[in-house]
């Protein structure tokens, strides 16, 4: 019996989001009584897969077949099945990630293992039950969900627990070959496109994010957004009337049909509130509106909020910002 | 070519979500019902490629009892030949999936779309265990479908960027924007979708592998601290001090 964790890289480091997977993986191994071993896929160094020990992790498997260096659905299903016979898997962590969910899904057919998505807390095992509490009605609330079978697949939502870091620590680092065939790669992508982020921050894995709506008029507006964004290394959204426009790109909107993110700090500019857009990021833990309106409903979901123009208030903000650092 | 779109029906994005008395179900009471958003993705985009391709046939899928029957003629309307319904409650990702994959594998089905996820449950799932259960390759999320032949060329997201992929018929995507701008019903659509015909099967396979405890809303906020905009720079100072977000 152990936790297996499947750790996403990228360019040689482990992704954020991965890490806060470990850390829960190694907090669900520490509540079963086991040890957590971690798959790793994607690009990654020996050092940086290494220092997953921070989070708690023992061990890390990993596979050093170049074209397992993009994410190719089907090689990484077999990969993550392989592994998790090989140790004996009861319970498997991933990130609530586009590849986490593509190879959960399947994993959780293969496994025969039941499966919960968009997790936010750590489960419950009282009474024999295992019980995990995740985000559903898109963001508007939460399920208690109880997983039978003696296997189990957790997606954790990004940001909704901290990252531990035990500085020192370190886990072995163990190669892994699962004996992938070229079929297996049939379903490899024929071009990879990364598209430029606001200063690199990408917004899924933003723990700050600056968004903008309608009330920003239009997208020769944006480096007002821009440039707070990048004063407090935050990411950049936007309102769903806004990318319907082609002001800014869709993987930007936030909202019930767009991404549900929960950063510690979500600024909106401009943006009314509307409920679909409350939706996708009401489980932001800080909410700060700006407004000229007084009346606009978000500000009844907001801890904060400036009532006046945001082409006057955004360049204050910015230069306090900067003032503060 | 034929296509399988499988659609829910979801509450309306508008409403306002309750749950019964003792938290272990959704409050249907006065709610409107919709086609779940993302499946209209793959509703019209399924549409556009039937007109594009003569021959073509698309049918549409829904996984619950009578009542989601307005939906499905609404699917008709907008342009699918013909439907199924596999009549019973929707009990978790994996008994949606199993009734999914049975339809599909009885009726030979090439390409099978549906929305990225359901507005209400949020699974993300669907997708991964149909193309598990039928041994075929899945794309998810796919924002972009082009179909030559039985070659179907997709723009998948992924955290940062996009994918170009290559698979062959059959295959499994799960759809979002901007694959394609969602119809919305004609007159014309309406009339004819009364004589579509619309097949109602029984459920098959498995129980579902996870059960709901107890649904539960998010704590409510303590109430706005409003900042005066001539000083609006306090509103910094509050972020790090107080609140310890910056």
């Amino acid at each position: 019996m152990s936790v297996l964790v499947v750790v996403e890289c990228a360019e040689g480091e482990v992704k954020k989001s991965s890490l806060e997977v470990a850390t829960y993986g190694a907090q669900v191994a520490a509540m079963l009584g086991t040890t957590a071993t971690a798959i790793a896929v994607g690009e990654a160094t020996e050092a940086n897969l290494a220092k997953l020990g921070e989070q708690g992790i023992a061990k890390v498997l990993y596979d050093a077949e170049p074209r397992l260096k993009d994410f190719v659905n089907n090689a990484y299903t077999k990969l993550i099945a392989t592994a998790a016979e090989q140790e004996g898997a009861q319970v498997l962590v991933l990130a609530n990630s586009n590849i986490g969910a593509s190879v959960g899904s399947r994993l959780s057919v293969r496994l025969k293992a039941s499966l919960a998505t968009n997790v936010v807390e750590l489960p419950k095992t009282d009474g024999g039950q295992f019980v995990v509490k995740r985000g559903a009605f898109s963001g508007k609330a939460f399920s208690d969900v109880v997983l039978s079978g003696d296997r189990k697949i957790i997606a954790v939502k990004k940001n909704s627990l901290e990252a531990k870091h035990d500085a020192g620590k370190t886990a072995e680092v163990v190669a892994f070959a699962a004996q992938l065939a070229d079929a297996d790669f049939a379903d490899a992508p024929k071009q990879v496109v990364m598209q430029e982020q606001t200063g690199g921050v990408l917004l899924p894995e933003a723990e700050l994010v600056v968004s903008g709506g309608r009330g920003m008029k239009g997208p020769e507006n944006w480096h007002l957004i821009e440039e707070l964004a990048q004063a407090l290394h935050a990411g950049t959204a936007c309102s769903k009337p806004v990318s319907d426009v082609d002001w800014r790109p869709h993987h930007e909107h936030v909202g019930q049909t767009g991404i549900t993110i929960s950063p510690n700090l979500y600024i909106a500019c401009g943006i009314s509130g509307a409920i679909q857009h409350l939706a996708g990021v009401n489980s932001s833990k800080v909410i700060v509106v700006i407004n000229k309106d007084p009346e606009a409903p978000f500000f009844k979901a907001a801890d904060y909020g400036i009532v006046g123009d945001v082409f006057d208030v955004l360049p204050k903000l910015t230069a306090a910002v900067k003032e503060l650092n | 070519m034929k296509f399988l779109v499988c659609i829910s029906n979801v509450p309306d994005t508008t409403t306002k979500i309750s749950f019964t008395p003792d938290n272990k179900e959704f409050n249907k009471a006065g709610v409107q019902f919709v086609i779940n958003p993302w499946d209209e993705y793959a509703l019209t985009r399924a549409i556009e490629l039937k007109e594009a391709n003569a021959g073509s046939t698309v049918t549409v899928l829904n996984v619950g009892e009578a009542d989601t029957e307005p939906n499905i003629r609404k699917a008709l309307a907008i342009g699918a030949d013909d439907a199924i319904r596999v009549n019973a409650a929707p009990q978790d990702a994996f008994f949606v999936a199993e009734q999914i994959a049975a339809v599909a594998k009885d009726g030979g089905y090439d390409v099978i779309l549906m929305g990225k996820e359901s507005i209400d449950y949020n699974g993300f799932q669907v997708h991964g265990m149909v193309g598990e259960l039928l041994g075929i390759p899945t794309v998810a999320p796919a924002m972009k479908l082009d179909m030559a032949g039985t070659t179907a060329t997709l723009e998948r997201e992924i955290e940062g960027g996009k994918e170009i992929v290559e698979v062959s018929a059959p295959f499994v995507a799960s759809c979002q924007q901007p694959m394609c701008e969602p119809r919305i019903p004609n007159m014309r659509g309406i009339m004819t979708a009364r004589t579509k015909p619309l097949k109602v099967v029984p459920a098959v396979g498995d129980a579902a592998r996870t059960q709901v405890a107890e649904f539960a809303l998010p704590p409510k906020k303590q109430g706005v601290k409003l900042i005066d905009a001539a000083n609006a720079g306090e509103l910094i100072k509050l972020l790090r001090n107080e609140a310890k977000v910056i």
